[in-house]
């Protein structure tokens, strides 16, 4: 008996014997998807206000940099300032997306579903800070491919459009440093706090609450004092290693004096450790 | 290779003196030796006897503080990744993020067990149509109801192809329509889907007449572990009440041949087949006795496990 038409059957239960993928794919899947929610893609229209209000402002500043720039020739904005400008920005930016990254994963319960999985905590964690930075650096990495589409413009003969090119890359390396010290700080943060809200304040206050103390350091009559001044608040610490970088003889804001090494080695050091605590974080989380 | 292939199909999960103690202070596990075949298993024990721990370690997300233990022929604290991959675990507590598409859960959960984009989204709706969502599949977890959220949980579980399931508690906050469904879709997935699955619950009831073997641990200590055709010793049990006349219906079935004990005021008739409700209707309606009350008990397992618990306080 043939059975009519348009009727689906029920073939039961299939095995799969098919392809299991490793590690790195797994990586992968998950970081792609968490590059997603950091611009609230492929979720409600709620969660892509804030990002893509951030994306807008650094295009409009793009915009305006790269017009000034192609008309009148004139240089407001290095490509090393540019993060630096917009450090505030990055400080809302990370606290947006951290704790739609990892917050929203502590609060509905979903990572022991994870952690049954052959993925492993700190491939998690990774993932997620990874995410976080790709993301960082292509909102205001694009805005320093702005400017320099107005630089492009204005410069004369393919030598100093190169010398532009080379400029921006810089430029985009900088920025990629602000991406991973904003980035480990915001994610650790997020990742202790369950609530969205309270992580976004919490992230916002570990930026803010530093900054009066560089305020006051930076006033006391040592020099070298001064110089260290910065190393007390995130925003600072990298813009001193900005400074010592790109402006060695800059002797307007802060300053680094000889202290440069020490910055960049003060950076690489938070960072480190921010990892490293992010993935105890993680281990200690799959065991409950 | 063909013995390791065998012992991994004749042992499921074997334990050794397994112990698990926090901080060296609370024991959560003590000295845990079992060993269960493949099919279906009911992990029994009252909330806090161990036995999310014992999940948790057959899962390697725990060491033990000491003991062997062997899941699918692995040691999931030598090879976690690996005893994971085959293994599909649904937990407790709520776990699903409200804001996403039960699809699009599944599909991503799928891929986290390293199935490949377009496989995974394939599985998952499978997965869900297997347990009994369709088109709600694409509405956000949010909005459904607890019954629909455990499906997804089991969904979830399943996305994979697991060689065995870990189910802590699947019938939890279930109304009794939704458990009996619940606990109908387990014992499918152990029989007709062929993955064998371990049930947690803390209600012996709900659980033995799905399984094939009951392991019941209590502080952390195993009560017991057996089949449960070798705990029901005898068959079904008829329960015949009459409101007088007990003693002579006792004599008339005794008569009659039938296996007769007393509890009580209630006779208890081993049911050999569908002629004994007849044998005893016509004795009862012979004997003109006001009858009360003739069913069926099926507490066997119940009543053993009670008589251990009694013993083991």
């Amino acid at each position: 008996m043939s059975s009519p038409a348009g009727v689906i059957h029920d073939i039961g239960y299939q095995r799969y014997d098919g392809e299991r993928l490793g590690r790195g794919d797994t990586f992968l899947a998950l970081y792609s998807q968490s590059l997603r929610t950091v611009f609230g893609l492929g979720r409600s229209f709620k969660a892509k206000i804030f990002p893509w209000l951030v994306v807008a402002v650094v295009a409009i500043v793009g915009i305006v940099v790269m017009a000034i720039r192609s008309q009148t020739g004139e240089v407001v904005l290095t490509y090393a300032m540019f993060p630096q400008v917009l450090s505030t920005l990055l400080v809302l930016f990370v606290a947006i997306a951290a704790p739609e990254l990892v917050s929203r994963d502590l609060h509905s319960g979903v990572l022991p579903l994870y952690f049954s999985r052959p993925l492993r905590p700190a491939d998690y964690a990774m993932a997620k800070l990874a995410a976080l930075v790709t993301g960082i650096v292509l909102v205001f990495g694009g805005g320093q491919i702005l400017v320099f589409i107005g630089a492009a413009f204005s410069v004369k003969g393919f030598g100093n459009v190169m010398n532009e090119l080379a400029d921006m890359g810089l430029g985009i390396i900088y920025t990629a440093l602000y991406a991973l010290v904003f980035g480990s700080i915001a994610v650790l943060i997020a990742s202790l706090l369950k609530r969205r809200a309270v992580a976004a304040a919490a992230i916002v206050g570990s930026f803010l609450v530093t900054a009066p103390i560089v305020g006051v350091l930076s006033i006391l009559p040592s020099e070298s004092v001064r110089e260290l001044a910065g190393l007390v608040n995130p925003v600072s610490l990298v813009s001193g290693v900005g400074d010592w970088l790109f402006e060695p003889s800059n002797e307007a804001g802060f300053g680094v004096g000889s202290f440069g090494p020490l910055y960049a080695l003060v950076t690489i050091g938070l960072i480190a450790a921010c990892a490293t605590l992010l993935v105890t974080r993680y281990r200690k989380v799959s065991q409950s | 290779m063909t013995l390791g292939h065998t012992l991994r199909r004749v042992t499921l999960i074997a334990t050794e003196s397994l112990t698990k103690t926090y901080g060296g202070r609370v024991t959560a596990l003590s000295d845990l030796t079992v060993s269960v075949e493949p099919g279906i298993i009911g992990l029994v024990g009252a909330n806090g006897a161990g036995k999310s721990t014992l999940i948790k370690i057959l899962l390697g997300l725990l060491p033990p503080t000491s003991g062997r233990v062997q899941v699918l022929g692995l040691d999931p604290t030598v090879d976690p990744m690996g005893v994971r991959a085959r293994v599909g675990y649904m937990p407790e507590h709520d776990s699903l993020p409200p804001d996403l598409s039960a699809a699009e859960l599944v599909t991503h959960l799928g891929r986290m067990s390293g199935l490949p984009k377009t496989t995974a989204r394939e599985r998952a709706s499978e997965a869900l149509r297997h347990v009994g969502l369709y088109e709600e599949r694409y509405r956000q977890v949010g909005g459904y109801s607890t019954g629909m959220k455990q499906r997804v949980k089991l969904a979830q579980a399943l996305v994979h192809d697991p060689d065995l399931l870990l189910l802590d508690e699947p019938t939890n906050g279930l109304d009794p329509a939704g458990r009996d469904a619940m606990l109908t879709l387990v014992q499918r997935i152990g029989t007709e889907f062929g993955i064998s699955v371990v049930v947690c619950s803390h209600l012996l009831g709900e659980v033995e007449r799905i399984c094939d073997h009951l392991i019941a641990i209590d502080g952390g200590k195993l009560l017991r572990s057996d089949n449960v055709s070798a705990m029901t010793t005898s068959t079904d049990v008829l329960v015949v009440e009459v409101s007088e006349g007990d003693g002579e219906l006792e004599a008339r079935l005794l008569e009659m041949r039938l296996p007769v004990t007393r509890d009580g005021h209630a006779l208890l008739i081993p049911l050999e087949d569908d002629l004994t409700y007849d044998r005893i209707l016509t004795a009862v309606a012979d004997l003109d006795l006001p009858l009360h009350r003739l069913d069926q008990r099926r507490h066997r397992v119940a009543e053993l496990f009670a008589d251990r618990e009694a013993a083991h306080v």
